[in-house]
């Protein structure tokens, strides 16, 4: 969180590590506080003050927060992992998004196989209504419940409104449920987060 | 063997001495790489860290700092860490959408088996209904309108 330390009696973590008069309009005291030295130590560490400097003036005021932010946690990636840093986290998270998305492909294959099942669908009041046999009464005569049509699966409609990382779902998967299922598709609202965060994410492939 | 001076050292306009420590991973045909990362870490950084790693680690090492200056280059505000964040969202975002398909198969597995239980009801205590029924019409030589 910036904060204005230039206008207490104390330094900035950036002029104290530095040594040197932490002057009023100082570039780092809203994003160095003096309570939080390493963030500044790490920063000047792998990056470099003037470095840092530098690129804290090539931005608007409001984007520097942010970018302190980014280069702080870099920084503290790369002092925790000199080899890999960041890059290693990133190697990391690729990789278990694809081991759970294999894990999702495979599950929504079961999905299917149980959706496009033959089996009929059970009627309105499932067991009370079906007679024992040998009294002449055929099923027939019941009146089964038509389902209602459910056009897409709900994963179906995240991976192909999401792209991305993710690999398009085959059209051809249209299927119907023989069951109504148990809550209302109120995924969509997560669905369309998810989408937009997912979206732009095929950077730095490994 | 380099010939001639590294990336590095032309860059800095001085001479490549025989152990540079960048001369390995900065040859002087690519010179955009040395300049990405001296532009984010700078010379001195860079060579502080390749000397306090082994030898064999840094040429990976190298080839993460490059990554990382470009993507700094690319994105001076947030760097890889937009796409950390990303990548944790989508994490976040397959895991949901697993435990729901998980879900929806244990229901469906649910219905397969009341079905079948449906089809296959308890054969024995049924069987003995029919049995007592017949029995019972039997003795009496009446059978009902509706047992044919």
């Amino acid at each position: 969180m910036a904060s204005s330390s230039s206008s207490y009696s104390s330094p900035c973590a950036a002029c104290k590590f530095l040594r040197r008069k932490c002057m009023p309009g100082c570039i780092f005291a809203p994003y160095f506080p003096p309570e939080e030295p390493q963030k500044f130590a790490h920063v000047h560490k792998i990056f470099g003050a003037s470095n840092v400097t530098k690129l804290l003036n090539e931005l608007l005021p409001h984007q520097r927060e942010d970018a302190v932010n980014s280069l702080a946690y870099e920084a503290e990636a790369r002092v925790r992992d000199p080899v890999y840093g960041c890059v290693g986290a990133i190697s990391f998270l690729q990789r278990q998004v694809q081991r759970l998305q294999k894990e999702l492909d495979a599950a929504n294959a079961d999905l299917l196989r149980y959706a496009c099942n033959e089996l009929p669908p059970p009627p309105a009041n499932s067991l009370s209504m079906v007679p024992p046999p040998g009294l002449g009464i055929t099923p027939s005569a019941l009146q089964i419940q038509q389902l209602p049509q459910r056009p897409r699966s709900t994963t179906m409609e995240y991976i192909n409104g999401g792209g991305g990382l993710y690999r398009q779902f085959p059209a051809s998967y249209n299927y119907s449920l023989p069951y109504t299922i148990p809550w209302a598709d109120t995924a969509s609202d997560g669905i369309d987060e998810g989408a937009a965060a997912g979206g732009g994410g095929g950077g730095g492939t490994l | 063997m380099i010939s001639g001076r590294c990336a590095a050292c032309k860059s800095q306009r001085r001479k490549c001495p025989s152990d540079c420590i960048f001369s390995p991973y900065f040859p002087p045909n690519d010179p955009q790489r040395f300049a990405c990362v001296h532009r984010i870490y700078g010379c001195s950084n860079v060579g502080k860290m390749l000397q306090q790693m082994p030898v064999q680690m840094r040429a990976q090492a190298v080839d993460t700092l490059y990554m990382e200056a470009r993507w700094r280059i690319e994105d001076p505000v947030y760097g890889c860490v937009k796409l950390i964040s990303q990548l944790h969202q989508n994490l976040n975002d397959t895991e949901s959408e697993l435990a729901k398909v998980k879900a929806l198969i244990a229901f469906h597995k649910l219905q397969i088996s009341q079905v079948n239980e449906l089809h296959q009801p308890d054969l024995d205590a049924s069987q003995s209904n029919v049995e007592q029924f017949q029995f019972n019409y039997s003795t009496q030589n009446h059978y009902p309108w509706f047992i044919n």
